[in-house]
């Protein structure tokens, strides 16, 4: 946030303000994405209005469970993450990477320009932007730029929501991560919400969120920001941080699981680890995935599609007429959390958890990574 | 596919997962399951491999494989791949016949550190198809023996039908310049080479421990064999450097698969000293 | 000039023993020379040397009713050939045969038995230090029987 910033305002009526939020954007050529109830679930999808939000809704969140429930009936944010993260949308679940039509012994090889919808994230919370910084790490960042993730992410706008509900299977607080919003975004949000009123502070961190902000304004009531705002602001953050319980040191996570990979813990999870995969695919930061070949039926075309993968599959590690490295859950339960945990520190210089406590409530045999860690600490291990 | 469509000719900038086509211009085969293909370029090359690395290939319909360069610059086809007949993927490109096309991303990895070896006795010690990836290694010390102090060349194989490259081997026996030395497991009548496990070799050699450097390159249990003979023999590990394989896939460090510890094989890797990989492959399963 | 002791000295499993010890060893011991083609051993008859290889190689073989014999092992510089000379029926179990000139320090299997049994602690010393030569010899017929080229562990 630089100097030029203007100061924070508050819009008088949140629901007006978001809708203004949202035809802004959308005027600024953006494709809305933001959280929106699908089923059982609040989910990230395409929002074309302001109702389309989960509004007066809830959750509630603890190991192996998750819910969504009628909570004040008012608030736009009240909940706080789903399944899904904005790396379904930055790093798509499937694409094309090029496509070949053959010609005798020969072969031609088409391919595109990467043109990814330019993206508005609307009501991101602090961890996930934290996800989006690790995964610029790994997929643009590194030694090989992903070029359709670069383009994405050059295009996406980021409306970031300070939290006011998270869940008891948050832990961003300890992870150093959340829940106030600070990097990442071009603007934030912050509902003011009690019996008599429901403003909604927003504050711009770009030029861009500036421009957008200045565009959503037009034709509302709003006002400067002034201290008892910011103070109340500091006092919603100071609260959702002091409610998170689960807790996690991500150094300490990391130089515990380095020196025991051959702690009895791993056998004791092994146990209770189903191998299915939920936990890599709703982390906000795992990247595995694989190449596919899908060849025509007559042989004559191909295309070379990615998908995700995770590497709690068979066929994650396996050495061609060897079969798998980590053919057994231990093994494999053990390179996502020292993965996760500590070779992500080697690999990127940060850890790869944002504490957003999704695999913990979507694990449908309740692991909770922050026990386990503890299960290893202490005098016994190392 | 939504934006420009395009049929990838002799352009610049392609995407990393993006082959570049080249066309076979030799099959020589080894042995019954060993091929080495010879490619020239049909669109823009790749950058030159260095000892070491690899690339993906791919045969039309087979998927990719990694396979490491066998081949080096000073060759009229420089671009060579030693390929093993094992999956569905090696097998489509054994089969390959002159003439076809294939696709080739890289060259990836880090490749074998031909500078620590300056002024040092070198044993080049590889096992079956592990010793494709040396070739190029031995073509750099022969191609510029005078920096170099002994040289010796110790290749393994199950029998005498799985060594390759046995003319080359010959004319470099001959050389008088180097040690050359074959060992199989099973002999056959007739087989004039050692019989033997090929880390038995290291004790006939004559180097000095502490001015000693080692390039190994075979399956995993032999390196571990080998290694631990020459850290024996008074080897500094640091100086000992292997071939890693794990499940190579994008190549690109992207996909994960071939993860070792902290190491992407593909990218930090796949030559590394045995030093940092001991520990690593000692976790059993990691 | 070096001596026996000297020579010996320098094969990597004596040099673990003392100096005393390999003397002892050498005393037993003098410098032979094969022809290529000649045998070092024949399998069935006594045993009374074994050799510490200086120069050449030397195939391990077994005679074939037809044909040429099958080979079991090769072995060169530094390395060490028969301990049948330990045990009784004191016979070679294989064919040794000269792969070029071959030289070597032969050393008396008779001459080294009474040795150990006159000084059994000197006897202990050197049982251990073939048991650990055989040893490495059974570890490293165990890989090849591993076969481990082919069996698709790829390097």
């Amino acid at each position: 946030m630089t100097d030029r910033m203007p100061a924070a305002v508050v819009a008088t009526d949140a629901r007006t303000a978001v809708q203004g939020l949202i035809t802004a954007l959308r005027q600024h050529g953006f494709t809305v994405i933001g959280p929106r109830r699908r089923g059982e679930a609040i989910v990230l999808e395409v929002l074309h209005a302001v109702d389309d939000l989960p509004l007066g809704l809830t959750d509630e969140q603890e190991a192996a469970t998750y819910r969504v429930v009628t909570g004040d009936g008012r608030s736009l944010f009240g909940y706080a993450v789903g399944p899904q993260s904005p790396r379904r949308y930055l790093s798509p679940p499937r694409r094309t990477l090029w496509t070949g039509e053959r010609a005798g012994l020969d072969f031609v090889v088409r391919t595109r320009d990467p043109d990814p919808p330019a993206y508005a994230f609307l009501g991101i919370r602090a961890c996930e932007l934290a996800a989006i910084d690790v995964q610029d790490r790994v997929l643009r960042d590194g030694r090989y730029p992903d070029p359709d993730y670069s383009a994405a992410r050059e295009r996406a706008f980021f409306v970031g929501v300070n939290c006011a509900a998270p869940a008891p299977t948050c832990f961003c607080t300890s992870m150093g991560t959340g829940p106030e919003v600070r990097q990442g975004h071009d603007l934030v949000l912050t509902e003011l919400l009690d019996d008599v009123r429901h403003e909604l502070l927003m504050a711009a961190a770009t030029d861009r969120g500036a421009a957008v902000l200045d565009a959503a304004l037009d034709g509302m009531p709003w006002r400067h920001a002034g201290p008892r705002d910011l103070e109340a602001v500091q006092d919603i953050v100071t609260t959702s941080a002091a409610q998170m319980t689960r807790r996690l040191d991500a150094e300490t996570a990391r130089d515990t699981l380095a020196a025991n990979l051959d702690h009895p813990q791993w056998d004791d999870v092994a146990d209770r680890c189903l191998s299915c995969t939920n936990c890599t695919l709703v982390c906000p930061t795992c990247f595995c995935s694989s190449v596919e070949d899908v060849t025509s039926i007559d042989g004559e075309r191909t295309e070379r599609l990615e998908r995700w993968d995770s590497c709690f599959t068979l066929g994650h590690s396996t050495l061609h007429g060897m079969g798998s490295v980590r053919g057994d859950v231990r093994s494999r339960y053990r390179q996502w959390l020292t993965h996760k945990l500590s070779t992500w520190w080697d690999q990127f210089g940060t850890s790869g958890c944002v504490g957003c406590g999704r695999c913990i409530a979507w694990c449908p045999a309740a692991i909770d990574l922050t026990a386990e860690v503890a299960a290893m600490s202490g005098p016994v291990a190392s | 596919m939504s934006g420009d469509t395009r049929t990838l000719g002799r352009s610049a900038g392609r995407a990393p997962m993006v082959p570049a086509r080249y066309r076979v211009a030799e099959r020589i085969v080894e042995t019954h399951d060993i091929v080495t293909l010879a490619l020239v370029p049909l669109d823009e090359p790749i950058a030159e491999p260095a000892p070491g690395q690899f690339t993906m290939l791919f045969a039309f319909g087979g998927g990719e494989a990694a396979i490491s360069v066998s081949g080096s610059s000073g060759e009229d086809v420089p671009l060579r791949h030693t390929i093993r007949a094992g999956g569905p993927g090696t097998r489509a490109l054994c089969a390959l016949v002159p003439g076809t096309t294939v696709g080739v991303r890289g060259p990836f990895g880090v490749g074998w550190p031909l500078a620590e070896a300056e002024a040092a006795d070198v044993l080049v010690i590889g096992g079956g198809i592990g010793f494709a990836p040396l070739r190029p290694v031995v073509h750099h010390l022969l191609g510029h023996r005078p920096r170099y102090g002994r040289l010796a060349v110790l290749v393994g194989a199950r029998s005498p039908g799985g060594v390759i490259y046995t003319d080359e081997l010959e004319v470099w026996r001959r050389r008088g310049d180097v040690t050359v030395a074959t060992c199989v497991d099973v002999p056959e009548r007739g087989w004039q080479g050692d019989v033997g496990v090929v880390s038995e070799l290291i004790g006939r050699v004559s180097f000095a421990p502490d001015r000693a450097v080692a390039f190994l390159c075979g399956p995993e249990i032999m390196m571990r064999v080998v290694a631990a003979r020459l850290l024996d023999a008074g080897l500094d590990p640091h100086r000992v450097f292997v071939s890693l394989e794990r499940n190579m896939h994008c190549a690109i460090a992207h996909c994960g698969h071939c993860q070792l510890g902290p190491l992407f094989v593909c990218a930090d890797g796949p030559v590394v000293s045995w030093a940092r990989a001991a520990p690593l492959l000692a976790v059993r399963r990691w | 000039m070096a001596s026996i002791g000297d020579l010996l000295a320098r094969q990597p499993l004596l040099a673990s023993l003392d100096r005393d010890d390999v003397d002892r060893l050498a005393d037993c011991g003098h410098i032979e020379v094969f022809a290529d083609g000649s045998l070092l051993a024949r399998e069935g008859e006594p045993a009374d040397w074994f050799y510490v290889i200086r120069g050449g190689r030397v195939a391990l073989e077994l005679a074939s009713p037809a044909g040429s014999p099958l080979g079991i092992e090769t072995l060169g510089w530094h390395d060490m050939v028969g301990w049948s000379w330990i045990f009784p029926p004191h016979l070679w179990t294989c064919d040794v045969r000269a792969i070029g000139t071959t030289r070597v320090i032969a050393v008396n299997g008779g001459c080294l038995r009474r040795r150990c049994d006159d000084d059994p602690a000197f006897g202990y010393r050197l049982m251990r230090l073939f048991a650990r030569l055989a040893a490495e010899r059974l570890h490293a017929t165990r890989l090849r029987l591993l076969d481990l080229y082919e069996r698709d562990h790829v390097g």
